[in-house]
């Protein structure tokens, strides 16, 4: 017997719904769906439309564009004096490196923000990418300092690490001590859950140690104590100090983190490890950090661009990285001196910019892990 | 009789001051299927985690497969690679896909070539019935199909000894059969089989023996039919009404 009422068939999808709301009845659902709402709306309405004219009269319409430091005074307290930023960006960019040699620097700097940005990208993950990276630093070095390295010449006139500023010292202060702090970090945390009573002790004591000092005190240390321990003439250059101070500082950051990730991973995740007969690194390597390094992904990156910024710090031991090359290029001025907010407007530009990017990227990887 | 594959020889076990295994005193053959059930906090998942030294006994000897477990690492190793185990909570790796959950340990710890793994990963998960959803991530399977692929990856390294830790506790009803057909067809093949379970028709239809514990101690062991007819001990016939009896 057959019963044809009952038989499936199957309805054609529809095309999902689009939403099609006039552009009014979305403003009232969004700026004053209440009148409690309605209220806070026009509050920041009104705030916007008092500061925006004063803002933009300052900074766009009674600007001072070209470097001509009588007509920024005439102006001062009326219109921004940009032309601080054309007179000095050389100096505010670069630092003291030398003038004629400036290419070098500006070269540097392109090939290490190029290979930062292939690294973002999935595409390029493979095993080639640590080569370009030896590469790059290699470049990065030997165009800094030219002279000669391991008894190879660069053909480039030598010039000291202390004369190296501004963005290139930033960038590579940053990306190096990121680069070293993550592995660092992640050895640290697994110390610290380590089964090992005296490696987790290690781990511990270390953490607690550094996070209970300030960065400035490390970087005192690096670079005026731990030369007095040394034998004269045989302590390693300030920069690689201060590198070493600031990677070992943020290690202690970044373990902590990594650890919150490692225990929002199951146990059962490490027993059916084991039963599968993988070692504790590949455990470590295959299982637990890539869920444990997912969870964290916003965490990190709060971290990342912390140190980025934090090695504006690194000033107070004579290093002029971008913070502290505006210092040099203006403070000593006295004729530019009255505008250094506005160079400070420009060095905040370039400090958002990057910091901008890289929260932009780190919502990125969130949605990527999220897909699968 | 030959020698067995595992051997307890009273094997007890703390935890704290808690004696979860009290003398334990135990022998599998080779192709014997064994179901251990008893009531929870018996000692039952214990016993099993103490075969492959997820748990270390404190006392006694355990042999498994001819290496008797001690703190040498590497016996642990050679343990671990005779003996396939299945969770209650399935285990997979979420963040690697079916396949890839099969391949990483026949490639990382058995050294095979990615195609061979692959290969050999496809033959276990049609074994089980579920090669269609091979490129998809555990999480987008039901609980009953992420079994199953829990039951393939212990299979892919081969073992001589299949151990399952309560695998239809955490499942839907609607699931537990497929589960267990798969558990029946794989008995049916000749595994050594120690299965953990309150699925009293998987034992009546498929162990060689029923091992009842209770407080950490086997109570009683036997055949399933004289084990489900005609229990001897009290504790036994009490727990038989209470799980048989709804």
């Amino acid at each position: 017997m057959t019963t044809p009422h009952l038989t499936h068939r199957s309805i054609s999808a529809k095309p999902a719904p689009v939403a099609k709301t006039p552009f009014l009845t979305r403003c009232q659902t969004h700026l004053w769906p209440t009148k409690g709402q309605a209220a806070i709306t026009a509050l920041l309405v009104a705030g916007l439309l008092w500061w925006l004219p004063t803002v933009l009269s300052w900074g766009l319409w009674h600007a001072v564009w070209h470097a001509d430091a009588d007509s920024c005074q005439a102006l001062r307290g009326v219109g921004a004096c940009w032309g601080v930023v054309s007179e000095k960006y050389r100096l505010i960019l670069l630092g003291r490196y030398p003038f004629d040699a400036q290419w070098r620097p500006v070269v540097a700097t392109l090939a290490l923000v190029s290979v930062v940005v292939v690294s973002c990208l999935p595409f390029f993950w493979r095993r080639s990418l640590v080569l370009l990276w030896v590469a790059v630093w290699l470049l990065f070095f030997g165009l800094m300092g030219g002279g000669t390295w391991w008894g190879i010449p660069t053909g480039l006139r030598w010039v000291p690490s202390d004369q190296w500023g501004g963005l290139p010292l930033t960038l590579m202060l940053a990306t190096l001590a990121i680069t070293l702090a993550f592995p660092l970090g992640v050895v640290l945390a697994l110390g610290r859950q380590s089964t090992l009573p005296a490696l987790r002790s290690v781990c511990v004591g270390y953490i607690e140690l550094v996070r209970g000092v300030p960065l400035i005190s490390v970087l005192f240390m690096a670079s005026f104590m731990f030369p007095l321990l040394l034998p004269s003439g045989t302590s390693p250059d300030v920069l690689l100090r201060v590198l070493v101070g600031i990677t070992l500082f943020s290690a202690a950051y970044t373990a902590e983190i990594v650890r919150g990730g490692l225990q929002a991973v199951s146990l059962g995740q490490v027993e059916a490890a084991a039963t599968l007969g993988l070692s504790y690194w590949q455990t470590q390597r295959l299982v637990v950090l890539p869920q444990a390094l997912t969870h964290v992904v916003p965490g990190l990156m709060n971290n990342f661009i912390a140190i980025f910024k934090d090695t504006s710090l690194v000033t107070i031991v004579s290093l002029y990285e971008l913070s502290g090359a505006l210092g040099l290029a203006i403070s000593g001025d006295p004729n530019w001196r009255p505008f250094k907010i506005e160079g400070y407007l420009f060095i905040t530009l370039i400090y958002f910019v990057f910091c901008f990017a890289m929260s932009r990227y780190s919502l990125w990887v969130e949605r990527q892990l999220a897909h699968r | 009789m030959s020698d067995p594959i595992l051997r307890f020889e009273n094997v007890n076990k703390w935890f704290g001051n808690f004696h979860a295994l009290r003398d334990i005193n135990l022998s599998v053959q080779r192709g014997e299927r064994l179901v251990i059930c008893g009531p929870s906090g018996s000692g039952k998942s214990t016993l099993i985690r103490c075969i492959n030294r997820l748990e270390e006994h404190q006392e006694g000897q355990l042999t498994v497969a001819g290496v008797t477990l001690n703190d040498n690492l590497r016996d642990i190793d050679q343990v671990r690679r005779q003996v396939g185990m299945v969770f209650q909570q399935f285990n997979l790796f979420p963040h690697l896909t079916v396949l890839e959950n099969l391949t990483l340990s026949p490639i990382f710890v058995g050294k095979l070539s990615v195609d061979d793994a692959n290969k050999k990963a496809m033959q276990q998960l049609e074994r089980v019935r579920i090669a269609d959803q091979a490129h998809k991530y555990p999480l987008q399977l039901s609980g009953g199909q992420q079994q199953r692929v829990a039951i393939a990856r212990a299979l892919c390294l081969s073992p001589q000894i299949m151990l399952f830790d309560e695998p239809t506790s955490a499942l839907d009803p609607e699931m537990i059969q497929e589960v267990l057909e798969v558990m029946t067809e794989l008995a049916q093949q000749g595994i050594t089989m120690l299965c953990v379970t309150h699925e009293m028709g998987f034992a009546r239809a498929v162990a060689d023996r029923v091992v009842f514990m209770d407080q950490g101690q086997i109570v009683e062991e036997a055949a399933p039919a004289e084990f489900f007819e005609n229990p001897r001990h009290s504790r036994t016939q009490a727990f038989l009404a209470k799980i048989i009896g709804h």
